[in-house]
């Protein structure tokens, strides 16, 4: 891989990524509002976003540059089974459709942030708001490192971070500069920034794939060949276990696993704590609603970019790490000037999440640990500065985890995060539309649900992996193999209702509920919602 | 989950939003009914069955969520006109 260095696509991948350099800074002067030092600015971008904006913010959000580079890779490596992502990603916005636009409505009217601003509104309990607060950033955090590990796979393609012989500083300088300047303008423009580079990433997103699909298969012989080449590759015996590398089709016993998977993973996309900034920092719920009708399109894009593991197969790129996979069919079979032009668009495809979720995780920590628990009368001013500094920390931290562990260390914490993020479902979605559940029996269930999910997930053994070496594992009580995560959820939601009911007996304090059946349908415009709210709202007592 | 009312006038389940519901749940029965789709033929193009079929799903899921989003309006609009004046 690393014979030398693609001058000319360097060069291109160069161009993009200083041109969304200059745009990142320019950013804090789009749309800027009259008072700049308040979270709803900085943290939600003044939720002034219409459809458009938002389409491109979700879109650079949550199909990011590790997707597009795992995604293909685990086709790559096992055929059907990785194909998941297609129908969860079907499955996510007629879900969102439902329960999206009454937390956009109860945020707006009472100047919620966070997914636990609201859990603490409506269960009045600080301890369950601090639960989801934790499991948010504990989950965004491997997310964000695993942006650097896409990054890291289009530069190592290119041939700059050198080899194993290059000593370590400088083969990760281009990580770090990357980095720094992400940080930078993340820290002075807030999510504006990657409102604005979001544009980019997806123009160049799309283009890349509406070229690779057609040109590729062109290349190698059309559809037919490219299957049949895929199909004998699959059948070849895995060295490690004896069993054939992959499928076509999901045999019988996949075919659980592949739907849980795709259930489990549908319902959680929307608890990750990025998802929610960039849904709140739209202008109205109709904005929401409309973008779940042309989200899809998405969907469609990541359908064919997996196509893009098989044409690696049969292309015959060989990488001992799957991950290279795509990077290198790129490399292969684009001229160097596109190949460079690809790189760039998964290299933009890292900063915009990154950059998202860092904001996310220090807007979690801001309100819900910081204001909440060291200084409850903390200004917007105050806790603004505060969340630019957190954003800073979690970078570094995520940087420092990429360069210090080895990569499968941020994969499994991925893959635990996914399966900790789903047990926040019952409080924050069962929340929106029912206060029967208990405060206290939601964080039983939440406890209950992040410890067996974590358990089951140690005890999974790959052929390379003693512990965290997969998401799936036989549902007690079913026999089958399904995704961890949703059988944790399922015992939340079980240990859940039982403790409501046992608490309700008990006659256990219920807690405060500030909202009100209103506050869920309101709109903008309407009497207590404001199209952009006063920066006092982050301090008006809540 | 239910769909929950927006406006609060009128019966809360009627024919429009049993439709709406069946729209958005269909998506669920299709993709997660796995063994109806994990099989490779008829081919399209040289794609065998069990991917152009989720593609294919991609497409419809969106028409069906499109459709909801419209009858969600409608109904919406319905009850508004119903009560008079500004709704909520």
């Amino acid at each position: 891989m690393n014979d030398g260095v693609n001058g000319v696509a360097l060069a291109v991948f160069i161009f993009f990524f200083l041109a969304v350099t200059v745009m990142g800074f320019l950013a804090a002067r789009w749309r800027r509002a009259d008072d700049e030092h308040s979270l709803d600015e900085w943290g939600l971008g003044g939720r002034s976003f219409g459809t458009w904006v938002t389409w491109f913010l979700l879109g650079g959000d949550l199909y990011t540059a590790y997707t597009f580079v795992a995604v293909p890779a685990a086709i790559y490596a096992a055929g059907a089974a990785g194909f998941f992502a297609v129908p969860y990603t079907i499955l996510v916005y007629p879900l969102i459709f439902t329960f999206l636009p009454r937390l956009w409505s109860v945020s707006h009217k009472h100047g919620y942030v966070t997914t636990s601003d609201f859990v603490r509104g409506r269960f009045g309990s600080k301890g369950l708001s601090l639960a989801v607060a934790v499991t948010g950033i504990l989950a965004t955090m491997p997310y964000i490192a695993l942006q650097l590990v896409g990054i890291q796979a289009v530069l190592d393609v290119m041939g700059v971070g050198g080899g194993e012989d290059t000593n370590w500083f400088v083969k990760d300088l281009p990580l770090l500069i990357a980095f720094g300047v992400l940080a930078a303008y993340t820290y002075s423009s807030g999510l504006r920034a990657p409102a604005l580079i979001a544009f980019v990433k997806d123009t160049l997103i799309y283009i890349v794939i509406a070229v690779a699909i057609i040109y590729i298969p062109i290349k190698l012989g059309g559809f037919d060949d490219i299957f049949a080449k895929a199909s004998d590759a699959f059948a070849q015996p895995n060295p490690a276990t004896g069993a054939p590398r992959g499928a076509l089709v999901p045999g019988d016993a996949g075919q659980w696993t592949y739907a849980t998977l795709a259930l489990g993973s549908a319902l959680a996309l929307f608890m990750y704590p990025h998802s929610i900034t960039a849904t709140l920092s739209s202008r109205s719920r109709e904005v929401i609603r409309r973008n779940t009708t042309i989200l899809p399109l998405y969907s469609l894009m990541l359908g064919l970019l997996a196509l893009l593991g098989f044409m690696a197969i049969a292309a015959g790129v060989k990488v001992k790490n799957g991950q290279l996979a795509i990077p290198q069919l790129f490399e292969d079979m684009f001229p160097d000037w596109f190949a460079g032009v690809a790189f760039a668009a998964i290299g933009i495809g890292a900063l915009v999440p990154a950059a998202i979720m860092s904001i996310a995780a220090a807007n979690l920590f801001t309100r819900n640990i910081y204001k909440d628990f060291i200084k409850p009368d903390a200004t917007p001013r105050e806790e603004t500065r505060v969340s630019k500094l957190v954003s800073l920390l979690v970078k570094v931290g995520a940087l420092v985890f990429v360069l210090t562990m080895d990569k499968t260390v941020a994969i499994n914490f991925q893959l635990l995060g996914g399966i900790w993020i789903l047990q926040t479902f019952p409080a924050l979605v069962g929340g929106l539309f029912t206060r029967w559940f208990h405060r206290w029996a939601l964080l039983a269930g939440w406890a209950v649900g992040m410890v067996y999910g974590t358990v089951a997930a140690y005890g999974v053994a790959s052929p390379t992996q003693k512990h965290f070496g997969g998401s799936s594992k036989e549902i007690p009580g079913i026999g089958e193999i399904g995704y961890i995560g949703l059988t944790a959820f399922l015992l939340n939601v079980v240990v859940t209702v039982v403790l409501t009911f046992v608490m309700k007996a008990l006659k256990a304090p219920e807690g405060v509920d500030e909202t009100s059946p209103s506050d869920y349908t309101a709109d903008a415009g309407d009497p207590g919602v404001k199209v952009e709210l006063p920066p006092a709202t982050a301090g008006a007592g809540h | 989950m239910s769909e929950a009312p927006e406006v609060n006038r009128g019966p809360v389940v009627t024919p429009l939003r049993v439709v709406i519901a069946l729209c958005l749940f269909a998506p669920f029965v299709a993709m997660l009914w796995v063994g109806s789709y994990a099989k490779t033929d008829p081919a399209f193009i040289g794609i065998p069955f069990f991917y152009w079929y989720q593609m294919l799903w991609v497409l419809l899921s969106t028409l069906l969520t499109v459709t909801a989003y419209k009858l969600w309006q409608f109904d919406q609009r319905g009850r508004r006109n119903q009560g008079g004046g500004a709704a909520k």
